[in-house]
């Protein structure tokens, strides 16, 4: 055992969530076999797949969102009928301006709205979050402002969504399929900053579009993510009309590229893939009428995928150097098809791939291995995988890249041994941390390397968090029987030291958490 | 002997930071010294992620074809919100009344139809360009504004640079140290084990050691009175981030520049004109600027800030009343030592003839020149080392002139 500890920490660090306390015997299983460690999750794909009591289907959510819209549309103008005169009294007038202002802002930046609704304690009551009874912020808020108010549908969704990954990462064995849930996931972002369905459909994406395909082929995962609902809206193409089909010479509206250009971007050829403006705009337009049926439900059942022909631009379209005949919904899908297995797709797949993974700077050689795996097997993500894990180069790299914020809290509550009941200290730890929950702000989703995740302020902030864990978490814990669960004899003299001579167990166990063992990967 | 003469920092700074938070404390920082002139020259550079419609924020309403393109929301200088004239040609969004006073004030200009050397379409690439001050894409481990300030002579007016938000701009990476600074709202770490984890991180991860540093440092210069996040939307956010940074460089040891980003402003679809999504994003600038006059106080005298983004969108909107990536847009410059009330623009007119590959704003006034004419009004930097450390292989984009009063 003594000899392999290292590799138990890179089969624990680099490839899952971290040693899990107690009586797992994470760290011993994987020092015995570390290969076979990473490798035995990959043998359960349906273990990839995530269902849990009340978790609903995209289209259950949609329905429920129009439903709650409706509602407070017609709250709004019960109110406004039935008491025109006493509106202006219970607000001062300087307070109106924000007001309206925080309410356009509803859809546009509901993250924003998600922090200032689970506010941490107020400051002065720092002292309050240290007991036991101030550990949940979301106790705390009501208090600090504004009276509770009950969570409606869609805060209420995000949070059991949020709470079914959080469950999961914290139970698995090793975690490398939950890493790769959390990397394609990412890849294939959306972000639920985007709106009200953006929000409520974040868990039911990755669900549905990103778990049963995690160990499957990646061209079933392009096609079933471009197909998403969620993606629909998150990148504008339930607006992109055709300009010359029926809808888009009814209603004078036209294309939007949004959609077509990410695509090529961000989830295939990548930057320098060889496509140019003309692809996008050609792409944009095969993929016309690919959109969500709306809550009137004309086109399907509202919130579902569906092709709406009305929208779809007539005639064949040139791509890549091919043309692709008129043929409605299979124009888009066979040219998905062929972009998913161009060769600069394998290209920046195995780069991106190896730079979560491994290091920043991917070892070029083990980039070109993987991206012929990705190339022979047509795309299979489980060979992908698995190449990764049987190369040399993965187990060899000095463990040099940072923890993202997810990362760290989940490998902190897995070693602490904490399942959560309640995700709020998660997500506000997340939106602190600088990486609220499938909301990155921007189509490339959140940053992949060292540097970002090792900058001043958010290190300064994981150590207040780590600080608040040890206060409240410490008084019951042997941080030397934690240090041994987290590392054992990988853990260098430094760290074992400036734990053992901590003034408290308390502060022994931030520091344990903020250790380069714990932090690095 | 390395043991003892980090015990030594160790403690002396612990007891500083005991004794309160003050920037003085800094021991790494060169001691400030005052120029025989009197100026203490200040640079924000805030970086607007996403594309700027800058077509939107300063409108060529005199163009014949601007309200065409610009369709649905098209700004205009009558109606129900009209635009704010800058002059009898160029119209500034409505939801812009600091920046507009400010303008009037002479303390605001306007540089129209400007662009870096990025010519495609990609925002990441497009921000790196944007940043990195490179001609292309790719190259991530430096940016022009940490280069300007390895360029600065040492010990002498600027300090250091501050990076604004939990993770450091690109422009702001490279050599030169920086530290960075977020609002928080979170009970902090004790200094001790503070102390504790920087010690070891010392022996195990000079990175970390050196991060963490920083991040302890910053916060303790910025928390004051109210520099607590408050619950509030984007727009709060963005006044709340300017006034903490605002906070931090009026002090007269200080970092004297800065970045920071604002994102948000890919606006392909219901972008709205005089009242929208892009609307609102702009009343945050607008207050976030405000934020930086008064937060600045006196300093706001030597200030320049600086407002840029990656590239333009198409000025002609798309079919959803929104507008798709582009190339020309503008640039803002505020601040009191800004030579302002001008829309400084080369205008390349919006025939279809006369637009960037039929369909863009073309650009006709390189980005990189107005920030070396800014880099170099403000804190003097020769034309060659903007052309050759700054900005690498730009000789022929000239510094513009005249930009600091």
């Amino acid at each position: 055992m003594a000899r392999d500890s290292q590799a138990a920490l890179v089969a624990l660090n680099r490839f899952g969530f971290g040693p899990r306390g107690g009586a797992s015997g994470d760290l011993v299983n994987a020092a015995s076999d570390p290969r076979g460690f990473v490798k035995a999750e990959l043998a359960r794909p349906s273990g990839v797949l995530l269902e849990a009591p009340g978790l609903q289907s995209t289209p259950q959510l949609g329905q429920a969102v129009f439903a709650y819209q409706d509602q407070v549309k017609q709250a709004r103008e019960a109110a406004k009928t039935a008491a025109p005169a006493e509106a202006p009294a219970p607000q001062p007038p300087a307070d109106q301006k924000p007001e309206n202002q925080l309410r356009r802002n509803l859809s546009l930046n509901t993250v924003a709205n998600e922090i200032a609704g689970q506010q941490m304690a107020d400051p002065k009551q720092s002292d309050a979050a240290m007991k036991p009874d101030g550990a949940q912020p979301n106790a705390a808020a009501p208090a600090a402002a504004k009276p509770a108010q009950p969570l409606n549908v869609i805060q209420k969704t995000f949070r059991a969504e949020a709470l079914a990954r959080l469950q999961r990462a914290m139970l698995v064995d090793c975690g490398f399929t939950e890493r790769l849930v959390v990397f394609w996931s990412n890849h294939f972002c959306i972000s639920a900053s985007k709106g009200e369905l953006a929000r409520i459909w974040a868990g039911a994406f990755e669900r549905e579009a990103i778990r049963p395909h995690v160990l499957g082929r990646f061209a079933d995962m392009l096609k079933a993510v471009e197909q998403h609902p969620a993606m629909l809206f998150f990148l504008d193409n339930q607006q992109s009309l055709g300009p010359d089909s029926r809808a888009g010479q009814n209603r004078k509206r036209g294309l939007n590229e949004n959609l077509a250009r990410e695509i090529m971007e961000l989830h295939t050829l990548g930057v320098g893939g060889g496509y140019t403006q003309e692809d996008v705009t050609s792409l944009a337009r095969i993929i016309t009428g690919w959109t969500f049926a709306g809550r009137q439900g004309q086109l399907g059942a509202p919130g579902s995928f569906v092709f709406n022909a009305n929208a779809h631009q007539p005639g064949p379209q040139r791509l890549l150097g091919k043309t692709y005949e008129s043929g409605g919904l299979a124009q888009g899908e066979a040219a998905l098809a062929d972009i998913a297995r161009h060769p600069s797709t394998a290209n920046f797949i195995a780069t991106k791939f190896v730079r979560h993974f491994v290091a920043d700077d991917p070892p070029p050689a083990l980039v070109a291995r993987l991206r012929d795996v990705f190339v022979k097997t047509d795309g299979d993500l489980k060979a992908l995988a698995t190449a990764l894990v049987e190369s040399d180069e993965a187990w060899k790299a000095p463990l040099t890249k940072m923890r993202s914020p997810y990362d760290f809290l989940i490998a902190t509550g897995r070693l602490l041994a904490r399942v959560p009941e309640d995700p709020g200290l998660y997500l506000n730890s997340l939106n602190l941390l600088g990486q609220p929950l499938w909301a990155p702000a921007g189509p490339n989703g959140f940053p992949d390397t060292a540097a970002a995740w090792a900058a001043p302020e958010g290190l300064k902030l994981r150590l207040d968090i780590a600080s608040q864990m040890g206060a409240r978490l410490g008084p019951n814990i042997d941080p030397l029987d934690l240090l041994e669960f987290a590392a054992a004899d990988a853990a260098s003299v430094e760290t074992r030291k400036t734990i053992e001579r901590a003034e408290s167990r308390q502060q022994a166990l931030a520091l344990l958490l903020m250790s380069p063992e714990l932090q690095r990967r | 002997m390395i043991d003892c003469v980090e015990n030594r920092l160790l403690t002396s700074r612990r007891g500083l930071l005991l004794a309160g938070a003050s920037f003085a404390a800094w021991a790494y920082l060169p001691k400030f010294a005052r120029a025989a002139d009197g100026r203490d020259p200040r640079l924000v550079v805030v970086i607007l992620r996403g594309a700027l419609d800058g077509l939107a924020t300063v409108a060529p309403i005199g163009d014949p074809d601007y309200a065409g393109l610009h369709g649905s929301i098209a700004l205009a200088a009558n109606g129900a919100h009209p635009a704010l004239m800058l002059d009898a040609f160029f119209g500034l969004h409505p939801s812009m009344p600091e920046f507009a006073r400010m303008y009037r004030a002479q303390h605001a200009a306007v540089v129209h139809a400007v662009s870096t050397p990025y010519r495609d379409r990609s925002h990441f690439d497009g921000q790196d360009v944007l940043e990195s001050g490179y001609a292309g894409p790719g190259r991530v481990q430096s940016g022009w504004l940490n280069r300007a300030l390895e360029a600065l002579p040492r010990g002498e007016r600027v300090s250091s640079g501050l990076a604004v938000g939990p993770t450091t701009p690109l422009v702001l990476r490279g050599n030169a140290p920086t530290v960075g600074w977020a609002p928080v709202a979170l009970p902090q770490a004790d200094e001790d084990t503070a102390m504790r984890l920087v010690d070891l991180y010392r022996h195990r991860d000079p990175a970390l050691a050196s991060a963490l540093t920083q991040g302890l440092q910053l916060e303790k210069a910025a928390s004051g009175d109210d520099m607590k996040p408050k619950p509030g939307n984007q727009v709060a956010q963005m006044r709340q981030v300017a006034r903490g940074a605002a906070k931090l460089m009026a002090a007269d040891d200080g970092p004297r520049i800065a970045a920071l980003a604002f994102d948000g402003w890919d606006t392909h679809a219901n972008e709205g004109g005089p009242v929208g999504r892009l609307a609102f994003l702009l009343g945050g600038l607008d207050g976030a600027l405000a934020e930086f006059e008064s937060g600045l106080g006196d300093r706001w005298r030597d200030t320049v800030v600086l407002v840029a983004t990656e590239f333009g969108r198409t000025a002609r909107i798309n079919g959803t009343d929104g507008t798709d990536h582009g190339t020309g847009t503008i640039a803002l410059l505020a601040g009191g030592a800004v030579k302002g009330g001008r829309v400084i623009s080369d205008w390349p007119g919006l025939k279809p003839a006369n637009l960037y590959e039929a369909r863009d704003l073309k650009p006709t006034t390189d980005l990189r020149s107005v920030i070396k004419g800014v880099l170099q009004g403000q804190f003097g930097l020769s034309d060659q080392v903007l052309a050759q450390t700054v900005f690498p292989d730009s000789a022929g984009a000239r510094p513009m002139k005249g930009l600091v009063a």
